[in-house]
């Protein structure tokens, strides 16, 4: 049987990872400006070059990519039920504070409310 | 914060977001779920399973989710984008009770209801954060448009 802090450990890991690529990719896109105004002026093909030419997008999507790899581990070890609705609503909340700390945003008393209710409803709703 | 509202058109590209991820994990749930035990000493049969329509409409539909959801982040914060696309949560659970029959017990209400509210609250708000020189060029051309 898995112990407490096994399980803690496990998602935490999909928590950490997830939120490190969110921020990333999302450091990426705010680097590369407006796509839709991308792809206007130099089409689909100048858009997807904007894109995989910009080494924050790829470290994004490695840590995404280690994120689902660690959610396959904790599936693997952990119920579904525990795993998906915590990970999901946790990622919320250090995305938030990620958000503030790393890419300067300003969470402001709406974002947080919105961040902990939508937080707290994922976690009914997986229930 | 500035004043940054979305278009109609960026209001597509976040409801694509919201739609694209959660029927994605449906499809790829409902078509790995007919599929008999995998395990690991076969890895082939994993890699032919994604030529199935379930597994395939399941990916194509991620795709669409991860090309929107770029495209969401490059215009508007991910403290914004993020609570307003988990309404994608509220309509599969939606679709769930209506196509599936499916019961939704009193507690699932009570996300749908939390989530609606905190998608709500997000999305009154501005989408994106503004640097000092976007603030800058911002009253440089309202104090124009005023003088004219």
């Amino acid at each position: 049987m898995t112990s407490l802090w096994a399980a803690v450990a496990m998602i935490a890991s999909v928590v950490l990872t997830s939120t490190a690529g969110e921020v990333l990719t999302a450091a990426a896109m705010k680097s590369i400006g407006d796509l839709d105004l991308i792809r206007e002026k130099s089409g689909m093909k100048g858009a997807i070059k904007a894109v995989v030419t910009c080494p924050l997008f790829f470290a994004g999507v490695f840590f995404l990519a280690v994120a689902f790899f660690a959610l396959l581990f904790a599936l693997n070890h952990l119920n579904l039920s525990l795993v998906a609705p915590a990970s999901a609503s946790l990622t919320l909340v250090t995305n938030a504070i990620a958000g503030k700390i790393f890419l300067k945003e300003n969470v402001d008393r709406r974002r947080w409310a919105a961040a902990v209710l939508v937080c707290i409803g994922v976690y009914l709703l997986a229930h | 914060m500035g004043k940054h509202t979305l278009t109609a058109r960026q209001y597509g590209i976040l409801a694509l977001v919201s739609l694209c991820a959660p029927l994605g994990d449906t499809c790829l749930s409902r078509g790995m779920t007919r599929m008999p035990a995998m395990t690991l000493d076969h890895p082939l049969t994993l890699v032919s399973v994604v030529f199935t329509p379930w597994i395939a409409a399941g990916i194509a539909l991620l795709i669409g989710f991860f090309a929107s959801y770029l495209t969401a982040l490059s215009w508007a914060d991910l403290t914004f984008v993020l609570p307003a696309t988990a309404f994608g949560n509220v309509i599969v659970a939606l679709l769930a009770r209506v196509w599936l029959h499916e019961q939704i017990s009193m507690m699932r209400w009570a996300g749908i209801a939390l989530i609606t509210v905190g998608v709500g609250f997000v999305a009154q708000g501005p989408s994106r954060t503004e640097r000092p020189e976007e603030i800058a060029a911002r009253q440089e051309s309202e104090t124009r448009e005023a003088a004219l």
